[in-house]
Order: C-alpha cells, then sequence, then structure tokens
C-alpha cells in the first residue's frame, strides 16, 4: 500500500536555474511555487487543526476537573469522612460508611481478579501459542468489553437471587470478575518483558520451571505487574452499574459480607439524582474523593512503571 | 547427602594451588557423546555426533554460524529441550552415566553441568551475594546455612577472579557491575554448586577486550577445577584457551584435536580451509 | 513477532525420544503442580463467560420462547401492560454510539496523529497522560458532571442559540422542547469518554507504521500532512478502524452516564433534544424493581446486549489483530 501523495506531483523547481529558460518553462515554475505554496498553507493550517484537537479533547477533563474541585471542595469537611448519611432535611452527614464500604469491595474484587488474573497472565505469557491461550486470550478481550450492567446482572442471577438478598460478596464477585481480564493482559506483557535469557539462566543453575517462574521470572516482572494491578484497581473502584443489583448500598454503617453495603459511586449516584441541594452538594464532595482515590492510585501505577529498574543487564 | 559432595568438592576448589593440574598422562572421560542428533522442529541441527570431553581439559568447539556447535552444548545439560518444539537423540554420559537415562531429571544434570550465556545473565531481583548463592537454594538437601553459603559465595568469586572487585558491595544489585563482571558474577554462580562441567557459551561475544581477556585467563585456569567446554567463534580465542578443539560443520562434527595439533596441522581439509579463512 | 525459543515452556509436541526425567521426582512433581495450577486459573476466563452467557441466557429465555426474536422490533415498552417492545432502546442504543463514534473518530484521530507525528517530545507525554486519564474518570461522575454543567449548557444556551438560528434551527433533528436530558446530552458525553479509548488503539497502531513508509513519502517532496494522509494513515487504517469499533463497544455497554442524562423515555423521535433511552439504561433503572416477565424482559435485554458487544469487540480485536500481524510480517 504504497501510495504517493498523488494529487500533489513531486515537482523540482529546477527551471529556475537553468540560464535561458522558455517562458513557458518559466510559467510552469511559477506554476509549480503556486502549489508549492498552498501545499504549504494546507501543511500548516492541518498542523493547527491537530493542535486544536488535542486541545479540544483535553478540554472536558479541566472542565471536569474544575467543577469537581469547586463545588466539591465546599462540602467536603472532616464530617465527610467520619460521619454516616444525614436523612433529609438535615444538614451535614458524610460517607464514611460509603468509603469504607468501596475499600471492603475493592478488597474483596482483588482477592479473586488478582490471583486468577496473575495465574492467568502467567499461562499465556507460558503456553504462548498454545489452543487454550489463542482462546483465553481472545475471551479474555471479550470479558473486557463486556459492558458493566451485564456483569451485574449476572451476579444478582447468579449469587443474589439463589442467596435471597443483596450482599457485599455479590459485588465482590462482580468486580472481581472485571478485573480478570486487565490483570490478565498486563501480567502477560510484562512477562514477556523478561528476557528469555533470564529464564535459561536460571534452568541451566538447576531451578525447576515451576522455580524458574516464580521466583525468577515473576519476581523480576512483579513492578510492572503491581502497576497493571493498580490500574485495574483503579478502574473499578470507580464503578457503579455492576453494584446497583448486587452491593445495592446501605445507609447504615455495615461492613458484614452478606448484607448490603454502601460504596462511594452508588451514594455519588443516588445523591446526584436525588431531587435534594444538600445531598446533590454532598454527591460533588463524594465525587472529589472518589476521583482522588483513582487519580491518586493511576499516578502511583504511573510512577511505578517508570522507577521500574531495568529487566536486563544491559 | 548432595551437601557433603559440594563440600568434598569445595575442598578441591580451594587447594587448587596444591593439587595442581591434573596429570597430563591420564584421560579421564568425563563426558562422553555418542550418536548424538538434535533437532528444531523437523530441522536436524546436530548430526550423529560423538566427542569425548576430558576432566580438567579445557575443549573449545569452533564452526561457522549456525553449524550446531551451540545446539550440541545445550544438549550437554539438557537445555535444548527447554525450547518448544525441540528433540533430542542419541547419548550423552556423564562419567559413564547416559544423562538423557530414563530415571534421570533434567534438572539434576543442571546442577552438575553448569552454563553461562552469551549475554550475560545476572538475576536483576538479587544481589551479587544472592546471584551467586542461587544455586545453592535449589539443591536437593536445601539452602546451606548462612554461614557456609557465605564460605562458598566467597570460593565462587575468588574462583572466577571477582572477589577482589566485590567483596565490599556483596549486598548491591548485581545489575550495577560491569558487562565483564556481570559475566564473570555468572561464571561464579555456576562454579557455586561445584558442577562437574562447565559449559561456556560464546562467553566473551557481548565484551569489550579487556573484559575478554580477563574471561579468558579464567578459562585457562578453571581447568583445574572443572571440566571446561568452550564455543566460540573466535579462533584465535579457541588456540588460546583451550587444550583441545573440536571443529564442526553443517551440525557434523568435522575433527577433534588437541588446539595445538588443530590449527598447525589439521586432519581434514575442511577445518584447513576454515582455520584459514577460505569461508565462513 | 519474534520467535524466543525459551520463553514458551510447553512441554514439547514431539517429545524427547529419551523420558523427561523420572516421573516421580520430587521437583517434577512441583512442575505439575504449577501447570495445573496456571491452566485452571487460565480456563477459569472461558468458564466465566460461558456462566455469564448460561445464567443470563437461561433467565432472559421465557421471553425470548413467548415472543421470539420478534420482541426486539417491537416498539412499545410498557411493563404494566405486558408489553416489552425493546426497539426504542434498541434505537436509542445505536443512535448514542453511532453519533458518538462520529464526533470521537476525528477527535480522537486528530488527537493520535498530533501525539505520534507532530506533538514536540516535550508536549507529548502529558498530553498522552492527560487524554488518559479520560478513561479512569468514572462513569459515575462523568453523569454527574453532566447533570450539573452540560445539561444546563444544552437547555439554556446551546438549544436556544440552535432554534433561532434560520433554516437548521427548524430541522426536524432539532425540533421539540429542549429539557437538557436528552439524546444529545448522551451523545457528548459518550464522545468524551470513548475518545481516550479510540485515541490509544489509533496512536498505537500509527506508531506502528514503519520509518520507511513516512521517508518515502517525505523524500519524494510530500509534505508532513500529506505523508500522513497519504501514506501513514492509508496504512494504519484497519487498525484505526479496530479502535473505532472498540469504541463503538464502550459506547454501547456504558450505563451510568447514559442513564443519568439521555431521559429514559422509551421512544423513537428524530430530534437531538427528546429524550430517549438505552439497552443499558433500561436494565438500569427498572432492573430492581422487575419480576416476572418483566425481569425476564430484562434479561434478554442483557442477553442481547452481551451478544452484540461480544460481536463488537470481536471484530474490533480481528481488525487490530490483523494490522499488528501485517506490521511484524
Amino acid at each position: 500500500m504504497t501510495s504517493v501523495p498523488g494529487s500533489a506531483p513531486p515537482t523540482s523547481p529546477a527551471g529556475r536555474h537553468k540560464p535561458h529558460a522558455t517562458r513557458s518553462q518559466r510559467a510552469a515554475a511559477e506554476r509549480t511555487m503556486r502549489t508549492l505554496r498552498r501545499r504549504r498553507l494546507i501543511n500548516r493550517v492541518m498542523v493547527g487543526v491537530m493542535y486544536l484537537a488535542a486541545l479540544l479533547a483535553i478540554l472536558p477533563l479541566i472542565l471536569i476537573l474544575f467543577h469537581l474541585v469547586r463545588e466539591g471542595a465546599s462540602s467536603l469537611s472532616l464530617d465527610f469522612f467520619i460521619r454516616m448519611p444525614a436523612p433529609v432535611g438535615e444538614a451535614g452527614g458524610g460517607m464514611a460508611n460509603a468509603i469504607v464500604g468501596t475499600l471492603v469491595l475493592v478488597g474483596l474484587a482483588s482477592a479473586i481478579g488478582l490471583p486468577v488474573g496473575i495465574g492467568a497472565g502467567l499461562y499465556l505469557a507460558e503456553h504462548r501459542r498454545s489452543r487454550l491461550a489463542l482462546v483465553t486470550r481472545f475471551l479474555s478481550d471479550v470479558l473486557n468489553g463486556l459492558p458493566s450492567i451485564v456483569m451485574g446482572i449476572f451476579a444478582w442471577q447468579f449469587l443474589v437471587r439463589p442467596m435471597g438478598g443483596f450482599s457485599a460478596y455479590s459485588a465482590g464477585v462482580a468486580l472481581g470478575a472485571m478485573m480478570i481480564p486487565l490483570v490478565t493482559r498486563s501480567t502477560e506483557e510484562m512477562i514477556r518483558l523478561v528476557p528469555v535469557s533470564l529464564r535459561e539462566a536460571a534452568l541451566a543453575l538447576g531451578f525447576s520451571r515451576a522455580r524458574t517462574s516464580l521466583t525468577i521470572v515473576l519476581r523480576t516482572a512483579l513492578p510492572g505487574i503491581v502497576t497493571g494491578s493498580l490500574v485495574a484497581v483503579a478502574r473499578i473502584a470507580g464503578e457503579t452499574a455492576p453494584l446497583l443489583f448486587t452491593a445495592f448500598g446501605n445507609q447504615f454503617w455495615s461492613i458484614a459480607l452478606d448484607e448490603p453495603i454502601d460504596a462511594l459511586p452508588l451514594r455519588i449516584f443516588y445523591y446526584a439524582t436525588s431531587p435534594y441541594d444538600d445531598w446533590r452538594a454532598l454527591a460533588w464532595a463524594g465525587a472529589l474523593v472518589l476521583i482522588g482515590i483513582v487519580l491518586v492510585i493511576s499516578i502511583i501505577a504511573r510512577y511505578a512503571t517508570r522507577a521500574r529498574h531495568g529487566l536486563g543487564g544491559d | 547427602m548432595a551437601l557433603a559432595e559440594t563440600d568434598r568438592r569445595l575442598v578441591r576448589l580451594t587447594g587448587r594451588t596444591a593439587s595442581g593440574p591434573a596429570d597430563p598422562g591420564k584421560e579421564e572421560t568425563r563426558v562422553a557423546v555418542r550418536g548424538l542428533n538434535a533437532f528444531y522442529g523437523s530441522t536436524q541441527v546436530v548430526r550423529d555426533v560423538s566427542v569425548d570431553f576430558h576432566a580438567h581439559e579445557v575443549t573449545a568447539v569452533i564452526g561457522p554460524s549456525g553449524c550446531g556447535k551451540s545446539t550440541m552444548l545445550r544438549c550437554l545439560n539438557r537445555m535444548h529441550e527447554t525450547a518448544p518444539d525441540t528433540r533430542v537423540s542419541g547419548c550423552v554420559e556423564l562419567d559413564g552415566r547416559d544423562i538423557y537415562g530414563r530415571d534421570v531429571s533434567a534438572i539434576s544434570i543442571r546442577r552438575h553441568v553448569g552454563m553461562v550465556f552469551q549475554r550475560p545473565t545476572p538475576f536483576p531481583t538479587m544481589s551479587i551475594r544472592d546471584n551467586v548463592g542461587a544455586g545453592l537454594r535449589v539443591l536437593p538437601g536445601g539452602m546451606p546455612a548462612r554461614g557456609e553459603v557465605d564460605v562458598i559465595v566467597e570460593r565462587a568469586l575468588r574462583s572466577a577472579a571477582l572477589w577482589d572487585e566485590v567483596k565490599d558491595r556483596l549486598s548491591d544489585n548485581a545489575t550495577g557491575l560491569s558487562g565483564g563482571q556481570q559475566q564473570r558474577l555468572c561464571i561464579a554462580r555456576a562454579l557455586a554448586t561445584s558442577p562437574r562441567v562447565l559449559l561456556l557459551d560464546e562467553p566473551t561475544a557481548s565484551l569489550d577486550p579487556i573484559s575478554t581477556q580477563a574471561i579468558e585467563e579464567l578459562v585457562y585456569e578453571l581447568r583445574r577445577e572443572v571440566t571446561v567446554v568452550i564455543v566460540t567463534h573466535n579462533m584465535q580465542q579457541a588456540a588460546r584457551v583451550s587444550d583441545r578443539t573440536a571443529f564442526m560443520l553443517s551440525g557434523e562434527l568435522v575433527e577433534v584435536a588437541p588446539s595445538s595439533v588443530l590449527f598447525t596441522n589439521p586432519g581434514d581439509a575442511r577445518t584447513e580451509d576454515y582455520i584459514t579463512g577460505r569461508f565462513g | 513477532m519474534s520467535v524466543d525459543p525459551g520463553a514458551d515452556s510447553t512441554p514439547s509436541p514431539v517429545t524427547p525420544i529419551r523420558g523427561d526425567g523420572p516421573k516421580v521426582s520430587g521437583q517434577n512433581f512441583g512442575d505439575r503442580i504449577y501447570r495445573w495450577t496456571i491452566t485452571a486459573f487460565a480456563l477459569c476466563i472461558p468458564l466465566l463467560l460461558l456462566l455469564i452467557a448460561v445464567e443470563i441466557g437461561s433467565a432472559g429465555w421465557p421471553t425470548f420462547r413467548e415472543h421470539g426474536i420478534s420482541f426486539l422490533f417491537l416498539s412499545t415498552w410498557d411493563p404494566n401492560s405486558g408489553q416489552y417492545g425493546v426497539l426504542p432502546a434498541i434505537y436509542g442504543t445505536l443512535i448514542s454510539s453511532l453519533l458518538a463514534i462520529l464526533l470521537a473518530t476525528p477527535l480522537a484521530l486528530g488527537v493520535a496523529i498530533f501525539l505520534s507525528e507532530f506533538a514536540p517530545a516535550w508536549l507529548r507525554t502529558p498530553v498522552a497522560f492527560l487524554v488518559d486519564l479520560l478513561a479512569a474518570i468514572p462513569s459515575v461522575i462523568y453523569g454527574l458532571w453532566g447533570i450539573f454543567f452540560l445539561i444546563p449548557l444544552l437547555r439554556d444556551h446551546v438549544a436556544p442559540a440552535i432554534k433561532s438560528l434560520p433554516v437548521i434551527g427548524a430541522l426536524p433533528i432539532f425540533a421539540g422542547p429542549a429539557y437538557g436530558n436528552s439524546l444529545l446530552a448522551a451523545v457528548l458525553i459518550l464522545t468524551i469518554m470513548i475518545l481516550p479509548y479510540t485515541s490509544s488503539v489509533a496512536r498505537e497502531v500509527l506508531l506502528a507504521v514503519p520509518r520507511s513508509q513516512r521517508e518515502a513519502a517525505l523524500a519524494l517532496g510530500a509534505t508532513r500532512w500529506e505523508t500522513i494522509r497519504d501514506a501513514v494513515v492509508p496504512y494504519a487504517k484497519s487498525g484505526i478502524v479496530g479502535g473505532v469499533i472498540l469504541g463503538l463497544g464502550r459506547a454501547i455497554g456504558e450505563t451510568m452516564a447514559v442513564t443519568m442524562l439521555i431521559g429514559n423515555v422509551a421512544q423513537i423521535k428524530a430530534s437531538l433534544f427528546a429524550p430517549a433511552y438505552t439497552m443499558a439504561a433500561l436494565i438500569a433503572n427498572e432492573f430492581s424493581e422487575a419480576s416476572g416477565p418483566h425481569l425476564s424482559a430484562l434479561m434478554a435485554v442483557g442477553s442481547a446486549l452481551f451478544l452484540i458487544t461480544i460481536a463488537v469487540n470481536g471484530i474490533a480485536r480481528w481488525l487490530v489483530w490483523r494490522v499488528s500481524r501485517e506490521g511484524a510480517a
């Protein structure tokens, strides 16, 4: 597909240099210069358009962060972190239970998503071309693209319905299932970055395959895997849809795993769609805290990648 | 107990000045290769190779690239089979025992036959001390006690002529060493478990001339402790460090002879063509 | 793809002629446990997907059995009278996603080209980071921001301005009162949300275009823009399309932000200012109160959503995979 700029034939203005250029040659050279000028202009305009596109893409982010800080900061106080939601009409109140609930859910999800994801990632990296690897790799992408609401109704049908009630662990399962493909993919990529020579060196020392994989390869790839896991945690920490019919939300303090549990994104959703002004203000504060958590995790993850010490000796 | 075995060998390791080189008159065969074939998929890269590697000698394996010399080397500690879609047939005996025998585990063979690769491969997450001691962790009797490990690490580093350079920073990360030091570290790591044979796969290919010289001198010294097989594409190197040299071409062993003979008066016309630079 | 033999430690299909060591040795036993364990973890992924399909499919089965595939094409959704026509939700899902793709694609392509071709080195990393950050913002926060910023903006400023325009203001796509909660609001929020996905895939495939491709065009005297238009983008085209479809998959499945902004009325209206519904929003809104046939109908909607996103993602992955394979060859 070596298509060449056909619309603008590459012409050299050689005519100018000839001492006795004819009139028509001169005219041709003139035309060439004119199209060249036009092409240069188009080039400059398009470069400008690209800059504009980048600016336009970042604009919403800046607006969202600006509004979050402006609206959320005023409702943010110590009370927000240590108090429970207040009844309608009563001023104040916080989201202590939602913050703790989110931490509980993230912990539950990690307990499922990290081992399965890292294990599957190890398998994919070590059995790269086996049939199961090809199928799993593709289905992991499919799972990654599955709408979160579908994951929510699955967890409801699979756990909430048979158990007869909303529960923290059903939400943990839904979120954990969402983590699996993210952790799998990043684990596989990070393990593939470990040079083959390192694996061979360990095998040549008399390490078993299991030991080579776990103590040398996995250990070497660990910083990258931690980064990938953090990114996955950051993503599921803000998920709302899978929690609607599983964790359900809870106005009261509860960290029991078989009871409905509150979560920051759920509380934000309920408050944002409520008709009460003070609840809406709290929704902004909650959103500010949530995005703070997500951004801090994302930035730590990014920093961890960069600080990762070199893989090879070279 | 393997640990006792280790210690017995370490005594010999340290007592090297006393014992001196092995009796040159007696040729003890450490590794005997008989009718070895090796394949990648359906491609045969080693064809019916038979050769002896003698104890306390350095044997160099030379030949043009792609002649199967590295693959042959990787068959001596059963590393060839770790790559996918590979196959080995024939017989490799270590001190009279077939390493491809039915009841022999590849892992135990690799503990007795150490290997160092083209590029240095220090474990990046480990300190210098832990790198050298890495092989000790997987000994069948478990990791020796800390004090013992320190002794073994020091002996191995001394054998690899690296002790004086790193003795004050044993806890530092191994990736901080220079390329030549890293390669000597890998040799020390391979020596720490007191292998009977040390395989070197073009150990100086990625190093500068000064580091190369240090490794060559080391290899020359190592023959007192261990049987060395070194694959190299550098004929001068082979002539400098080895007692005997084997020449391979297109997967076949053309000839093996004392280095002084092979490089001055080769028995095969193809060897002569190669060492006089007519091809390869 | 480079072939490095040692990384794949599968037991070779052609076993060595001699046995692979003792079958009872402790180390090999450990290896076997390790292999079983990671294989089991890898099997979790297909099994999980199968479980999801079975659970949701069986719950939605009564609806499929009773109404057949036709319920996908009926346009009245009224649980109270037992009418479960999903067409308005399907229409809303497709229209909102397609419009969002239409808006996001040029923007995402622009960002990707900017980052891979034009951006000065010092701008590249921060801009890429900020665009990626858009993907990290939770959906519910987009919804919140949409409710309190985007909707008032549309209702009070954008809609009146458009309606006052001659001819354009009278077009059917701008007809009817503008309450704010509308298809347009959902489209705009979706545009922002899928932008980072499409642009990061596009950037990846643009960076995978070989240097020689660019240099050949530049050497012929093409300007940088001409090089990109005629040599770089065509080369990466199928990968870019993959990225766009990946974004489409995201948009189709997006739930919270759309639920909070689209107005949630099951109707098919041409106007962008009219409220609409999507499949995901339908489930999110009605699931907790549903039971019996209503619940089954929602599960059937979930199954349809599941199938659509699998198809869309499958196509996208295939396209991206094809480019990366060509790039490697």
